[in-house]
């Protein structure tokens, strides 16, 4: 074991020890400093030049244990706020949910990923043992069959498109690109939705995501918007 | 790369032969034709029978499929050897039921005198895929194994009074391929038709012309006894001779070629069907696929075939602090290292051997019914192993026969699904979906594709689409998705 990974596990013991572990000190206290992210400046974006989606509504964390298969889905399917799986937020929105008012932000990263440590801490909430919800609106002129959604997370994380659950990843892991993998599944012309659960242990926590076509190449040509009723 | 010291097994049916030619295809069956007019057919290449005898019976033949005739060369002995010629027959069809299935002669197109350095035997056929020019090698130990150019539309030489060009001495069954810029010379060296105690073995030299020269990979020429060695016998089989390339499909080629003894089989001669291999510029003798428990890697990724399960650590889980942990003093040591003293902590282990997982332990937590499959980091689990077992009377294809990939120890089944997607079925029942196609590919991985995936028409191929799934696509020699490595766990 190199002294890095030797870091990490007693990083991990450390923060394993804690229910949830404090914000990170010297944390900044708003968005505005946010080193990856950026607030969305137009209405509507599209996917990038490797068709990853960079637009994204991002619930402040949650509180969440563990990463194996049970943990998790035992965490994302608890009803942190109503209808989780149906709601579509606006930026600004709050829910209420273990005991504290949370809220959603709309953020465009800069990156292929979405660094949720970077929104954490620039928000002053925890990183660690936490779950975060993302979801966007991917708008599609014409009805799209055979494409798939892959995405990354670090750690854990599950996927819905139009409320269906179609990809699911555990354990401690680091994002790897197009690592979950759903079966092919159509998005339909006009909204979709596209719901992420991404759930952290400890360390560094981000994700991407992207569809592939019937090839398995970057789908594009569609748009993304944070609102339904694009086309 | 899985590393096979024996041959997987052998062929089903029918097929004992000796001086096996090239196979070839006509209306969907394989035909190889050998010595003393032998014919084996086969429907799927797994299971052979005997075909019908052609006309002219000879020695060691060869064939071809050039335009819309199969061209046969036949040789036969005119007085004591070395005097030979070699005969054209052709027909339209190898089905000696259809109405063109009448076989012509054409004539002697190559002869030895008895005198002169060669014996004209065993030719061996090669339409070049680069321009289009047909050409045949042919010779036996005494003299040189010669090269002439044939006409493709006629099946005769192209200038009778050309002069063969000498290639190689010291071998029989000589044969050409093309590949990458290379032109190929294969040929048997080592003694025949002595059962067990035959030397046969393939060798090979390589030019950048097909008229030589050949040199081997010690830069030996073939005129002067080079070769490298392609294959030998092993295992059970004795005396492996007369080499054929089949070519199937980008990325998937078999040779063909017959052992003097399989000893499994009292000696006799026998038809044997591989994967065709390439490795630094060189043809490399594959392995069909043993039986066996496997982890199933992708190339692409790294990552193995799983049930999606939750897996248990192998040993059971430990706690990393305080905990009632099974191996003594929790936590790391001072620095993180283990304790002093040995045993115990993170990184000090339990004191004793972790047994493999039983599978009948760990299965209990697992769902019934259908599951989905994933890919997942190899972590010597007991959903991450697979066996591969042969099913008996269900066909295969050019050299085995078709296997079910089950979760060891278990009888559940890897299985397609209409949506082009793959399952993992509670129990194996024989379904064509559960039967599965594993062809070694030139790179030395293996390509798995299940024996139809209902409501697809198209052959589809496990395709590592990400890191943590797996699904069916379209074969691709060119990536990485449908390459595997089959791992002894």
């Amino acid at each position: 074991m190199n002294i890095r990974c030797l870091k990490r596990a007693l990083t991990s013991l450390l923060l394993a020890a804690l229910p949830l572990a404090e914000p990170p000190a010297g944390a900044a206290d708003g968005p505005g400093t946010w080193p990856t992210l950026q607030r969305p400046a137009s209405a509507e974006s599209a996917p990038d030049a490797d068709g990853f989606i960079r637009r994204w509504l991002i619930l402040e964390p949650l509180p969440a244990m563990g990463l194996t298969d049970g943990a998790v889905q035992s965490s994302v399917k608890k009803e942190h706020f109503p209808d989780p799986f149906t709601v579509l937020p606006k930026d600004g929105d709050k829910v209420t949910t273990a005991g504290a008012e949370r809220t959603w932000h709309a953020v465009d990263t800069t990156q292929y990923n979405v660094n949720l440590f970077h929104f954490a801490r620039s928000l002053g909430k925890p990183t660690s043992n936490v779950l975060f919800w993302g979801v966007t609106v991917v708008n599609c002129a014409e009805e799209l069959k055979d494409v798939r959604l892959a995405i990354g997370s670090n750690a854990a994380s599950v996927w819905w498109v139009n409320g269906s659950e179609v990809v699911g990843i555990y354990g401690d892991r680091q994002t790897v690109i197009d690592d979950g993998v759903s079966k092919r599944l159509t998005l339909k012309k006009g909204t979709n939705i596209v719901r992420c659960a991404v759930v952290n242990g400890g360390g560094a926590t981000d994700f991407c995501a992207r569809f592939l076509d019937a090839s398995d190449q970057p789908l594009k040509g569609y748009s993304v918007r944070l609102s339904a009723g694009g086309n | 790369m899985l590393a096979l010291l024996t041959r997987a097994m052998a062929l089903d049916g029918e097929f004992r032969i000796h001086d096996p030619s090239t196979l070839v295809r006509c209306d969907g069956r394989f035909y190889t034709y050998g010595t003393g007019g032998t014919c084996l057919v086969s429907e799927d290449g797994w299971t052979w029978g005997r075909g019908a005898t052609p006309p002219r019976r000879g020695m060691a033949p060869d064939i071809i499929h050039v335009g819309d005739r199969y061209l046969m060369y036949v040789a036969r002995n005119v007085g004591a050897q070395p005097r030979a010629d070699i005969n054209l027959v052709w027909t339209r069809s190898l089905d000696t039921n259809s109405p063109d299935g009448k076989w012509e002669e054409a004539g002697v197109v190559a002869s030895s005198d008895g005198v002169e350095d060669c014996n004209a035997i065993d030719p061996g056929l090669m339409l070049d895929p680069t321009d289009g020019k047909l050409w045949m090698v042919y010779g036996s130990y005494f003299g040189f194994i010669r090269l002439l150019e044939l006409d493709p539309k006629s099946g005769l030489r192209q200038d009778p009074n050309a002069t063969p060009v000498n290639l190689a001495i010291n071998c029989e069954a000589p044969i050409l391929i093309q590949e990458g810029g290379w032109y190929y010379l294969l040929a048997t060296h080592g003694s025949c038709c002595r059962g067990a105690d035959s030397g046969y073995n393939l060798r090979m030299g390589r030019s950048r012309k097909v008229t030589g020269p050949y040199l081997d990979h010690e830069g030996v020429e073939m005129i002067r006894g080079g070769g490298k060695l392609f294959a030998g016998s092993r295992g059970r089989v004795i005396g492996p001779g007369h080499f054929g390339r089949i070519q199937l499909e980008d990325g998937v080629e078999k040779f063909s070629c017959h052992y003097e003894a399989d000893l499994d089989r009292g000696g006799a001669s026998v038809l044997d069907l591989r994967p065709l291999l390439w490795k630094d510029g060189w043809p490399v003798a594959g392995d069909n696929l043993q039986e066996g428990t496997y982890q199933i890697e992708s190339v692409r990724t790294g990552t193995v075939l799983e049930l999606a399960v939750e897996g248990t650590p192998v040993g059971g889980r430990r706690e990393r602090r305080g905990g009632p942990g099974p191996g003594g003093p929790a936590g790391p040591g001072p620095g993180g290292g283990p304790p002093p003293g040995g045993g115990g902590g993170l990184f000090g282990g339990t004191g004793r051997s972790i047994p493999d997982q039983d599978v009948a332990q760990v299965s209990t937590n697992w769902p019934i019914g259908e599951l989905p499959l994933r890919m997942a980091t190899y972590l010597c689990q007991a959903q991450q192993k697979w066996s591969i077992t042969a099913v008996t009377n269900a066909g295969g294809y050019l050299g085995s026969p078709y296997f079910k990939i089950t979760v060891a120890n278990t009888d559940r089944a890897l299985a397609a699904t209409a949506e082009g997607e793959l399952i993992v079925v509670p129990a194996f029942t024989g379904a064509p979906e559960q039967l599965w196609r594993i062809d070694q590919l030139a790179d030395g991985t293996w390509r798995l594709q299940p024996k139809s995936t209902p409501g697809h028409p198209q052959p589809f191929a496990l395709s590592a689409v990400g890191a943590s799934f797996a699904t069916l696509s379209k074969f691709d020699a060119g990536s990485n998705k449908h390459h595997w490595i089959l791992k002894a766990p």
